[in-house]
């Protein structure tokens, strides 16, 4: 499969996501600048952690509205897999591609820590490969991650099951006392309508190998590949 | 002419950085001191002449871009 991994300038994990694909999941995977106009022939799109833009005005308010994304705006439209990890998140949010916003952290530290995602629902492209009932360990790095939406918003997600992961304890618990950032119902990644659209703020592209300590995030890459792979399979069919 | 704004939180939305300034303000001895919430304030030169336009166009640049309808409020007056 083809992945395209955008970089602004203030991009920091887009080398991570590059090696994770191509190195740990033997994938082809190429860096999308943020001045380019087209995604070309790439199956999916990741939009990388990191502080694009600085982070100037609200995360991901500049970014948003860069050339590379409104190409993903139009692969998003078509159907295209997008997943945007941490900042990318926020940048999904602020191009209104997915629910809500992201917002300063309710303890306004910015936390770097382990942290245990219970996944809401297998049925996406992003957490088909998670087996029922496992727990991710994954790490989160982010100041401005607490997940909010209006009650209404929240409702409908909810009723569609668009919520993929939030963050629990390690018993599985979604306890106040784990979640790092005060996001609303312990939300750590939500998709949208079209379930071919989400985005969380903690990090799969570092926690995708065994000498990292935990391999968990590698579930979510191998669920967009198996998706990709059953896209494939159904057009060649 | 010049576009002042001023951008801040929903009513609805989490403060932390209100709440945290409101307990050092208590902290410091302001004993009437009641809710605060932390915003931003640009000031923006336009070079144009006709403030119907320019009023449209800071009202759209503030929808868009300039604050997040999902969790701001926005307010902005024309001077000069």
């Amino acid at each position: 499969m083809k992945f395209a991994v955008l970089q602004f300038p203030g991009s920091n994990c887009d080398q991570d996501c590059v090696h994770v694909l191509r190195n740990v999941m033997g994938h082809s995977a190429r860096l999308l600048w943020h001045k380019d106009t087209s995604v070309g022939d790439s199956d999916a799109a990741i939009v990388p952690g990191g502080f694009s833009y600085g982070d100037y005005l609200r995360t991901g308010a500049i970014a948003r509205f860069s050339p590379v994304m409104q190409a993903v705006q139009a692969f998003a439209a078509q159907g295209g897999l997008v997943l945007g990890i941490c900042n990318g998140f926020q940048i999904l949010c602020e191009a209104g591609l997915l629910p809500g916003a992201l917002i300063r952290n309710r303890s306004l530290q910015f936390r770097c820590e382990q942290v245990h995602l219970q996944t809401a629902t297998t049925d996406s492209a992003f957490t088909n490969r998670v087996p029922a009932g496992k727990l991710l360990r994954v790490p989160i790095a982010h100041g401005e991650g607490c997940y909010f939406a209006d009650p209404e918003t929240l409702a409908g997600m909810r009723s569609r099951g668009q919520v993929l992961w939030r963050y629990v304890d390690a018993q599985g618990a979604a306890t106040e006392a784990a979640n790092p950032n005060g996001s609303v119902d312990n939300i750590a990644g939500v998709c949208n309508e079209g379930r071919n659209v989400a985005g969380l703020m903690p990090h799969p592209e570092r926690a995708s190998e065994d000498v990292l300590g935990c391999s968990d995030g590698r579930l979510i890459f191998e669920s967009i590949i198996h998706s990709l792979q059953q896209r494939r399979s159904a057009v060649a069919a | 002419m010049k576009a002042k704004i001023i951008i801040t939180p929903k009513k609805a939305v989490l403060d932390p950085q209100g709440k945290t300034v409101q307990n050092a303000l208590a902290h410091m001895g302001y004993a009437e001191v009641g809710a605060v919430h932390v915003g931003k304030y640009l000031e923006i030169e336009l070079t144009g002449t006709d403030r119907e336009l320019a009023r449209k166009q800071v009202d759209e640049a503030c929808h868009k871009i300039l604050s997040n309808p999902v969790i701001e409020d926005y307010r902005f007056e024309i001077e000069g």
